[in-house]
């Protein structure tokens, strides 16, 4: 029995509305496979030919996702109008035994027909703007085709049927991502990032591994059908194993999705070109950890409300607040940015764990365009001064009016100001934590929306208002660059309106109706109606920020090189007198921002990097200590003990064999005395 | 085709052999007479496997039979037979060890270490190759154990005479060993020292076989037979017989803690060597498990699993732990196969379907991987002439081909999802998360999750072998030295190999195509039956 | 008939060529030794026959059977005393210690 529909049952019980009708895309859906092929295929080519050519493969790669957006497109429209997808399509690869079957496929339904667009709408974009950005640069062919390998791998990733088909999508993605992040590994600092990457998630990834042996084979299927309908139904077989098995995924979606504490890898993984940053690091693969809680979501329904969830929401909490923080204080642009998809992603996080399905979808689906559009703008502005650092730019709108235009778009959108799509997407996840009961979080989620604004403002002031600080003379990019930021800027801007509450868009709907939430979601609080007095307060705490942060570092022009805000003396009376709103900052900004995000950092680099450093240092260590003194002296000692001794034996009595043969005569005759004494007089 | 049906599988086995004489009428010194015979020679064996293949009743049948079988009286006097046999768990190591061979000639045509002497070199490969295919598709323990044994001397020749000249300190000696002779003697020694105590569990076997039975017998379908329906289960000594095979097959595996020949073996061997080794002749060692352990003494096989597979998780935490403190990118690569082979043991103990099916596919892969990483790291240090990491880096700016392979084929020895590598080591815990019935939860799932553990520790040295040979800026010592990039000899050999990882990766049906219905129907033949067996043989070994 | 003063006679013969085999440091004078054993074995098989008195004359036929093979070795060992004296211009048994450790 489908799982689609249990749901309905049970979410009919509850008021769910929407009626399914489950297609199977026809012609594009039969297809879809060509999605998760293209960039594979894209791949090769690059790496036989892209050397040749005039974008060194670039061309190849954009051509591979301009293929897939036809698909994505069509499948997105189809989901919209004809109702929600639900087909699945696997080919079997592996029957192991014990009638565990493994299977590589595609599958269809609201949330992967949404990734699928998603991935290749965005990364269609990034791809565009590569080839300016990359122009010119090392190893081009090598960037696009690392690139569309990521590409290829997070559409596998995404179109899992099962579980172990998203493994090989998770670690391919991880793959291209370490390549990636280490595409300037002439430094070596830059493949140590890489390894930092790589191996955060591989811990992660024990989770991921173990928590699918688990709940797989309690059940004997891999497949998310299968283990929906197992939840939905309160199978006993996985109910046993749910708790754990639950914990364990979401430890790997924790490595993935750069949750407190295992998001250290995120900041560091900026040393990757700045497109990469965008796509992957920001808008994409990071959200994987979002997608599986959500693939998952009726295990964590029904079997972990209690237990774990309150625990996975805490982490996410943390990680949207504490992390966001971090951003206060770090001067590469990109690294501010890494802070704040790392915060975003816990907002992410933090919704699908209290059981936003929705909300935290939401989220996720317009955070890649306005981070992606960022990450972007930021990559554009390196472009043109040739550092990351803030303190090197400055002055820049004059400059580069388009670059600077589409970034406070995107800025905006991020600190989620009415009506841009951040907006929306926030308020649905501070309605759903209210709906849910998590109070508290939501206030922490509040106060995060303010923090969010107050860095985005800080980030905009310094880098595009004031003095330029740099060298040389900064120009506005070119267009195969620019024309892609206003591609993201438009999706930016509008797309928070697909998914008003209570409001339908004439014959489409709207997003959670795409989604199949409202029968996948269940308990999901998707409002009937905007709840105006959430969306106020949360208004608020992001003008708020705006306006703290501008007037810290939007004000005082001259100085804005200074960072931090409490490295400027002048700052507090200046406030104080200006405006009414002076000591709510002074208190909010003095007690609460300096110390705390210094303390974050602190903690950041030294507890946290330096457990993993001590972790690695002491493994390194063991290692030696295993190998010299067990394995060389022990283990092996005892083999070579042995034929030492042996060795010595024969040395010692090999002395007896003088050469001399009356020596050995003599011996011969008082052996022969001795048995003549023998024999005659004892015998 | 009826010719073949019956002969098929001793072509394969003695082409080779028939190869190596040969050679030896051809004269030393017409290097390319020779090499080009040897190719010939095992291209038309590795023709001959995959006409096995073509021919295979992939129907499957139940276990206990085989395929292209041949039983004719060889050694009437002790009941002797030379009986050889295929089915789904031995057909692909045959494959393999066919096809790798091809690979290894291939790989020599340019390569020969000093002393040169291609005719010596070909010779004791061909004689290693009817060694490996013999092992496995002997159905009969003396043509098995004569088979396992002929595979010692030509390696043992191939690393003291090819072998590194470099002169090595060892512990309790006053004079330094050269590292050839030292690793040769060791590898020789140790095999050697296992072989005895498998033998005397054959004989032990053929001895009881006489009790039980009507008469002796060597045969390892009738002895299987015998096991099957739990005719040794009373034995009093059955539990020191499978020690004794124990022994043999663990010596080979490596398991720890008998691993430390292993590390000198390989790192000693000249490329080939190596290939060859950590290709194919580590499984031969699990392969014996599979083939004589688990069938003919199944309820000792539960007793001892839980120990193997403690040994077996060792060997998977403390190879990985090892190779982080290695400074040598060959003994890096060598301890890693102490991790791999683990993974593979692991998966044979928890005696299920599902595990031997992951020791199969472990050993296929660690055989592609392995053998292509050996091939690599042969190939840099003889154009580096070190193979110390502190003094390497920067290699894939050096040689791109090589440097880009080596990345590929680490990726695929960290076990890389869609790549070979994935498949044992993830089978294998899930195995080890359900081990047979009766065997003990605890220990198992405390395996899985160390091996779980483990392999994070080897995607961490392979990671780090990446950044010290890998990347970086080259060495200044390097500055002016112009090396050649992969040449087409060596191309011919690794691609071959890089596609299969791939497509094993993505698509591992055509292993388990092959291996499922065998391995499901030996797991219901010997473990299906009532448990009681087992519970009486292990009050008897308590009593 | 009494063997007593035959066999007091050929053990002292033995012991003679037992000393001589022991000390003397010329290979010709050790090889003259082992003859004088050998003959103190025929002087004691001559003996015991004559005592016994055997119908097939064992103890002749034993005898006559040393003295061939003393002539067989004394031939063969001279011819070896010659080619080493030919090589190492030495007779001495002292140097000849090739099959030393």
């Amino acid at each position: 029995m489908n799982w689609i529909n249990h749901l309905a049952i049970l979410a009919a019980e509850e008021g769910g509305h929407v009626e399914i009708t489950a297609g199977d895309g026809g012609f594009w859906g039969d297809t879809a496979w060509i999605m998760l092929v293209t960039p594979f295929i894209a791949f090769l080519a690059i790496l036989a030919v892209g050397k040749r050519l005039k974008h060194h493969g670039g061309e190849i790669a954009v051509a591979a996702l301009a293929i897939n957006l036809v698909w994505a497109t069509a499948l997105f429209v189809l989901n919209m109008t004809e109702g929600v997808l639900d087909t699945t399509n696997t080919i079997e690869i592996a029957n192991i035994g014990s009638g565990i079957v493994f299977e590589l496929g595609w599958m269809l339904d609201g949330l992967s027909i949404m990734m699928y667009f998603l991935v290749n709408f965005v990364g269609l974009l990034v791809f565009i703007y590569a080839l300016g950005y990359m122009h010119g640069d090392v190893r081009v062919h090598w960037f696009f085709a690392a690139f569309s390998l990521f590409a290829g791998a997070m559409l596998v990733l995404v179109g899992a049927p099962n579980l172990i088909q998203l493994i090989i999508g998770w670690e391919g993605v991880g793959l291209a991502s370490y390549f990636l992040i280490g595409f300037y590994w002439e430094d070596i600092a830059n493949v140590k990032a890489g390894n930092k990457a790589f191996m955060t998630n591989k811990v992660a990834d024990v989770g991921l591994i173990l928590g699918a042996i688990l709940v797989g084979i309690s059940i004997g299927h891999f497949d998310f059908r299968h283990l929906n309908e197992a939840a939905v139904a309160q199978d006993p077989a996985l109910a046993a194993v749910a708790v754990a098995g639950g914990a364990l995924l979401f430890f790997g979606a924790m490595g993935k999705s750069a949750q407190f504490p295992l998001h250290i890898w995120l900041p560091d993984a900026m040393a990757g070109p700045t497109p990469v940053s965008a796509l992957m690091h920001a808008a994409t693969m990071v959200t994987a950890g979002v997608f599986l809680m959500a693939r998952m979501f009726p295990l964590y329904q029904n079997f972990l409300e209690d237990s774990v969830r309150p625990w996975m929401v805490a982490i996410g909490a943390i990680t949207l607040f504490a992390i966001g923080l971090l951003a206060l204080v770090a001067d590469d642009i990109k690294k501010v940015l890494a802070y704040s998809t790392v915060s975003q992603l816990g907002y992410m996080m933090t919704a699908v764990a209290a059981g936003g399905y929705t909300a935290g979808l939401f989220h996720l689906f317009t955070h890649a365009f306005f981070k992606a559009l960022l990450f972007l703008g930021a990559g554009s502005v390196i472009h043109a001064v040739h550092s990351n650092n803030m303190s090197d730019m400055g002055g820049l709108r004059k400059f580069m009016p388009k670059t600077f235009w589409t970034f406070v778009i995107g800025s905006a959108a991020l600190a989620g100001i009415f009506p841009l799509s951040g907006f929306w997407s926030k308020d649905e996840i501070l309605a759903t934590l209210n709906y849910e009961g998590y109070v508290l979080v939501m206030w922490i989620a509040i106060a995060g929306a303010f923090v969010t604004a107050f860095y985005m403002t800080r980030t905009v002031a310094l880098t595009f208002f004031g003095t330029y600080k740099g060298h040389g003379h900064p120009h506005e990019s070119p267009r195969i660059m620019t024309a892609p930021l206003i591609g993201l800027a438009i999706p930016s801007v509008l797309f928070g309106l697909v998914n008003i509450p209570g409001v339908e868009i004439p014959g489409v709907s709207n997003f959670t109706t795409w989604l199949g939430v409202s029968v996948v979601g269940l308990g999901d609080h998707h409002a009937e109606s905007i709840d105006i007095t959430l969306a106020i307060i949360g208004s608020v705490a992001a003008i708020l920020g705006l306006v703290a942060g501008w007037m810290i570092w939007g004000k005082d022009r001259d100085t804005q090189q200074e960072r931090d805000w409490f490295r400027l003396p002048g700052l507090y009376p200046l406030l104080r007198r200006k405006y009414y709103v002076d000591d709510v900052a002074d208190g909010l900004v003095g007690v609460t921002m300096g110390p705390m995000a210094q303390f974050v950092n602190w903690t950041n680099t030294y507890v946290f990097d330096g457990i993993v450093n001590a972790v690695g240092g002491a493994t390194k260590w063991l290692g030696g200590v295993v190998y010299n003194g067990l394995d060389q002296r022990g283990v092996d000692g005892v083999f070579n003990g042995l034929s030492a001794a042996a060795d010595s034996a024969g040395s010692s009595l090999r002395k007896m064999q003088t050469g001399k043969v009356q020596q050995y005569a003599s011996g011969f005759v008082a052996g022969v005395l001795i048995l003549v004494v023998l024999f005659v007089f004892v015998i | 085709m009826e010719w073949f049906e019956t002969w098929g599988l001793t072509v394969t086995v003695f082409l080779p052999v028939l190869g190596a004489l040969l050679l030896g009428f051809i004269k030393k010194d017409n290097e390319d007479a020779l090499k080009r015979t040897a190719l010939a020679i095992t291209v038309l064996a590795f023709i001959a496997s995959t006409v096995v293949v073509a021919n295979f009743d992939f129907g499957g049948g139940t276990y206990n039979t085989y395929q292209f079988e041949v039983n004719e009286t060889w050694i009437g006097a002790i009941n002797a037979n030379y009986h050889v046999g295929i089915d789904g768990i031995s057909l692909p190591l045959l494959v393999l060890s066919t096809f790798v061979m091809v690979l290894a000639v291939i790989y020599s045509w340019n390569h020969w270490e000093e002393p040169k002497n291609p005719k010596a070199f070909l010779i004791l490969m061909l004689i290693l190759a009817t060694g490996m295919n013999g092992t496995f598709v002997a159905l009969d323990l003396v043509l098995f154990f004569i088979f396992f044994e002929i595979v010692l001397l030509p390696m043992y020749f191939m690393i003291g005479i090819w072998g590194d000249k470099s002169l090595r300190q060892v512990p309790g000696f006053s004079k330094p060993f050269e590292t050839r002779l030292y690793a040769s003697i060791k590898f020789f020694l140790f095999t050697l020292f296992g072989s005895a105590f498998m033998l005397l569990g054959f004989l032990a076997l053929y001895f009881e076989s006489g009790n039980l039975g009507d008469e002796r017998t060597f045969d390892i379908t009738q002895l299987t037979e015998l096991g099957a329906s739990g005719a040794f289960a009373g034995w009093s000594v059955a539990g020191w017989v499978f020690a004794a095979m124990f022994l043999g097959f663990a010596v080979k595996v490596p398991m720890f803690p008998l691993h430390t020949w292993l590390p000198d073996a390989h790192t000693a061997a000249p490329t080939v060597g190596s290939v060859l080794l950590a290709a194919i002749l580590l499984k031969l060692g699990s392969y014996g498990f599979i083939r004589i352990s688990l069938p003919i003494l199944p309820e000792e096989a539960q007793v001892w699993a839980p120990w193997i597979a403690i040994l077996a998780v060792i060997g998977i935490i403390y190879g990985s732990l090892a190779c982080l403190a290695q400074t040598d990118m060959k003994r890096l690569i060598a301890f890693s196969s102490v991790g791999h082979m683990g993974f593979v043991m692991l998966g044979i103990a928890t005696l299920t379907d599902i595990g031997i099916n992951a020791a199969v596919i472990g050993m296929v892969a660690h055989g592609l991987i392995t053998g292509l990483l050996f091939f690599l790291a042969g190939s840099m240090s003889h154009r580096y002439h070190t193979r110390e990491m502190a003094r390497l880096g920067g290699n894939i700016k050096l040689m791109p081909v090589i440097g880009g392979i080596l990345a590929f084929t680490a990726m695929a020895s960290l076990g890389l999802p869609g790549l070979a590598g994935f498949w044992g080591e993830f089978m294998s815990l899930v195995a080890a998360y359900n081990p047979l019935e009766g065997l003990s939860l605890g220990v198992f799932r405390t395996g899985m999750v160390l091996g779980a553990i483990g392999t994070v520790l080897t995607a961490g040295y392979m990671l780090w072998m990446l950044q010290r040979v890998n990347l970086g800026e080259p060495n200044p010592e390097w500055e002016g030295h112009d090396f050649h990039d992969a040449d087409k000899f060596e191309l011919t050999a690794w691609v071959p190999l890089i596609i299969l990882i791939v497509v094993i990766g993505f698509y591992p049906k055509v292993i388990f195509d092959t291996t499922t219905d065998a391995v499901t129907s030996m797991v219901d033949m010997v473990f299906g039956g009532d448990s009681t067996t087992a519970s009486i043989s292990t009050t008897v070994k308590g009593g | 008939m009494i063997v007593n003063q035959f066999l007091i006679l050929a053990a002292a013969l033995f012991s003679l060529g037992v000393y001589g085999l022991l000390i003397r440091r010329n290979i010709v004078l050790i090889l003259l030794s082992v003859e004088l054993m050998l003959n103190a074995v025929n002087i004691n098989l001559i003996a015991f026959e004559s005592m016994l008195n055997t119908p097939q004359a064992i103890g002749q036929v034993f005898s006559i059977f040393v003295i061939t093979v003393a002539a067989a070795e004394v031939g063969i060992g001279l011819a070896i005393v010659l080619m080493i004296f030919r090589n190492r211009r030495s007779a001495n048994v002292d140097d000849l210690d090739l099959m030393r450790y």
